[in-house]
């Protein structure tokens, strides 16, 4: 089965606009950038670059293993599924992941998970992102 | 209206009593938009008329508008106060991280009164305000390490801004300015001496709040439209590429760049520090303000051996802009682009304005080779046009002012030449040192009538290009209504709060449709009064503190040196201001 992820092209491309915050949050319908499952912060100092952090998609998902409810589960291929109305807001996800890739909803106490849909590569003006078919197996 | 939008939330900090507190101040954002339209309206609330720009009551405002974290280039915020200066209203604008931490701090407006006993610096995290002890940072050597100690003390990394003064605020360089993120600034009439005079040596704000428009459908649509239409935008390629020094050859060609105090308006050298040398020897980096897909912030990468060991260099990241180049380079001769990165670099380590910093350094050489002033006031510093070694070591005695020359130097090139003459020659339009463009009469008078004093005023030099290249020619009726037009509508911007570099994007017809995302209904017309209505405050407020259109003090050389326009006359530049002055007092 072929499913989709979201990768880093080049890191260095980025400039540290953050659209692709901002056009995630609007996935919610809202203006900000505290929704967003994508983040951009600066590498120590905005004169060293970028850190984009992204969920890679694991085989194995970490923060799936470690959900006590079933609410994150594996996604055939990669990558994870969030059901919303399981999750009961324990954060065992976001210490399991190891590049820290998922963000916390303070307003509705569950995690931010990403759902590879690419709207944020749309907005990104250098390429930075993109979105790429991943078939079960490869990563 | 949007529930739950805290635009109209205004924080207030007292540094004496060490409080904070919020208002809801709706009737100011209803009416005034937010950014400049509010702040101007704070500023005349809380800033007693006639007092010392020093004085604690002197308020410190931030204000942004229901645009910021909304839309694409509303990226800016605006700072107000009562500039130490100019002794007169004082407005700054800035990039970086500011806006977007503010309004999703929760906030339209931050006003910081009072001063602290002990330097202080102010941690905003949403709802929670602390003060922290700052005795430590002050004095600190250079602005950069200051924000480097505060990333690593305070949370929120990446949802934040940090601003803070260099030892130029500290030691109330009334041109001194304000950091933010590294490279942006909120550079222009001295915001950084009014932190300096209040003890306040940074503030730190995040703001993790999601807000939902009105009408989201909408809202993804003008959004979508707004940002094709930037992206797809020349100006943007053109900013992107180059950055704001691209401008340095085309102005250099037309004969209007600033060159050795005024003395010419050509730099047979200007393509040594033009934007494409910067770019193909020097650029290391681009960067961009949050929700700003331009990144007109250019970083060169200098590399610098050290003198002690060899086979051994550091590498500095360094911001250039085109009013840099002017005023560090062109206007004081500086033709070696590495040497004008390293003093550049000096600027931005000590947190002086680089515009004002560039002109007073360009009157100290004239007056100096006129023989007004000798090494006993520049403690035997010998100015020459290209010498960088002695600009750099003069920025330092600025900030460190050893003797009363450059204790007067600390006050702008205006003031130092009252003192020891040499008034025909130092460029300073309504007590601030000119910006980059001798382009023709409606820059000048841009200069003059604009309410900061700045070329973005009402972007006068803009029309000169443009005519200048027609080959036509204005009437001072036409330069007046165009410019009081042009900076009426910029208000209604910098209320909202939008870069300018945005303006060809954000048309009265675009603003009126994104407003309907928040529910608000405007049409064009209604808008460009709220924008005539917010320049008229400004300029109440500058005739309140003493501020007279009609006895402006014009140097005498920028009738001296031909500009695109040919030689300018003060007859017409009078004249102008007398009509501009008609049509904001009706």
């Amino acid at each position: 089965m072929v499913v989709k992820r979201l990768i880093i092209v080049d890191v260095d491309l980025c400039v540290g606009c953050q659209c692709c915050m901002f056009a995630c949050n609007r996935r919610f319908g809202e203006a900000g950038i505290s929704k967003s499952a994508i983040k951009v912060t600066s590498a120590g100092g905005v004169e060293r670059g970028f850190v984009v952090i992204i969920c890679r998609a694991c085989l194995d998902p970490p923060c799936a293993r470690v959900c006590p409810t079933g609410a994150l589960t594996a996604r055939d291929g990669g990558g994870v599924v969030l059901r919303m109305d399981k999750c009961i807001g324990c954060k065992n996800c976001v210490s399991a992941c190891s590049v820290n890739a998922i963000s916390w909803d303070e307003e509705n106490g569950k995690p931010i998970i990403c759902t590879y849909c690419g709207y944020c590569v749309d907005f990104c003006p250098y390429g930075v992102l993109k979105l790429e078919s991943i078939s079960g197996g490869g990563s | 209206m949007v529930e739950k939008d805290p635009v109209s939330r205004v924080l207030y900090i007292d540094l004496s009593r060490k409080r904070f507190w919020v208002r809801e101040r709706p009737d100011l954002f209803e009416k005034y938009l937010g950014g400049s339209g509010v702040a101007i309206r704070l500023l005349l609330e809380e800033c007693p008329s006639g007092i010392s720009p020093f004085n604690p009551k002197n308020p410190i405002i931030f204000a942004v508008g229901r645009f910021n974290a909304f839309f694409p280039l509303a990226s800016k915020t605006v700072a107000m106060f009562k500039s130490p200066h100019t002794g007169n209203l004082g407005e700054s604008h800035c990039g970086g991280r500011t806006s977007t931490a503010i309004r999703l701090a929760g906030y339209g407006a931050i006003v910081i009164t009072g001063a602290s006993e002990i330097p202080v610096y102010l941690s905003i995290h949403g709802d929670k305000v602390s003060f922290h002890d700052a005795s430590a940072l002050w004095g600190m050597g250079s602005s950069y390490t200051v924000g480097r100690v505060i990333r690593e003390l305070e949370p929120s990394a990446g949802y934040r801004t940090i601003i803070r003064i260099g030892r130029a605020g500290e030691k109330l360089v009334t041109y001194a300015s304000v950091i933010a993120e590294t490279y942006r600034h909120f550079g222009r009439l001295g915001l950084g001496a009014v932190f300096g005079s209040k003890k306040l040596k940074a503030v730190v704000i995040s703001g993790k709040s999601s807000i939902k428009p009105e009408n989201i459908k909408l809202y993804r649509e003008v959004y979508s439209e707004i940002f094709k239409k930037l992206t797809k935008s020349p100006l943007m390629r053109k900013y992107h590429e180059l950055g704001t020094p691209m401008n340095v050859n085309p102005l250099n060609l037309l004969k209007g760049l600033p060159t050795k105090n005024l003395e010419t308006a050509f730099f047979d050298k200007a393509e040594n520090i033009s934007g494409e040398t910067f770019a193909e020897k020097f650029l290391g980096r681009r960067l961009a303000c949050s929700h700003c897909p331009v990144s007109c912030i250019h970083l060169a990468a200098l590399r610098e051996p050290y003198e002690s060991e060899p086979y051994f260099y550091k590498t500095k990241m360094i911001s250039y802009d085109y009013e840099l180049i002017y005023s560090l380079g062109s206007m004081l001769g500086v033709y070696d682009p590495s040497g004008l990165l390293k003093l550049i670099d000096e600027v931005e380590v000590l947190g002086l304005d680089a515009i004002s910093t560039g002109v007073v350094l360009a009157w100290v050489t004239e007056a100096q080779n006129k023989g007004l002033i000798g090494e006993k006031e520049t403690i035997g510093l010998k100015f020459s046009w290209g010498d960088v070694e002695t600009y750099i070591k003069a920025v330092r005695f600025i900030v460190d002012q050893p003797n009363d020359f450059f204790k007067a130097l600390a006050h702008g090139a205006e003031y130092a030449a009252k003192i020891y003459g040499g008034l025909d020659f130092a460029l300073t339009f309504g007590g601030n040192e000119m910006p980059g463009y001798h382009t023709g009469p409606s820059a000048y008078v841009g200069y003059l009538t604009g309410s900061r004093h700045s070329h973005l005023d009402s972007a006068g030099y803009s029309l000169d290009e443009k005519t200048a290249s027609a080959g036509k020619r204005l009437t001072p009726v036409e330069v007046a209504e165009k410019l009081f037009e042009e900076e009426s509508w910029r208000q209604v911007l910098s209320s909202l709060v939008i870069c300018f570099f945005g303006r060809g994007v954000y048309t009265p017809d675009i603003v009126v449709k994104a407003f309907q995302v928040y529910g608000l209904r405007f049409d064009s017309e209604k808008l460009k009064s709220i924008g005539v209505e917010i320049l008229k405050a400004k300029y109440n407020f500058k005739v309140r503190e003493g501020f007279n259109l009609e006895k402006l003090r014009i140097p005498k050389r920028i009738f001296e040196t031909p500009t695109p326009h040919g030689i300018i006359s003060e007859e017409f530049l009078r004249d102008t201001i007398r009509i501009f002055k008609e049509k904001i007092e009706a």
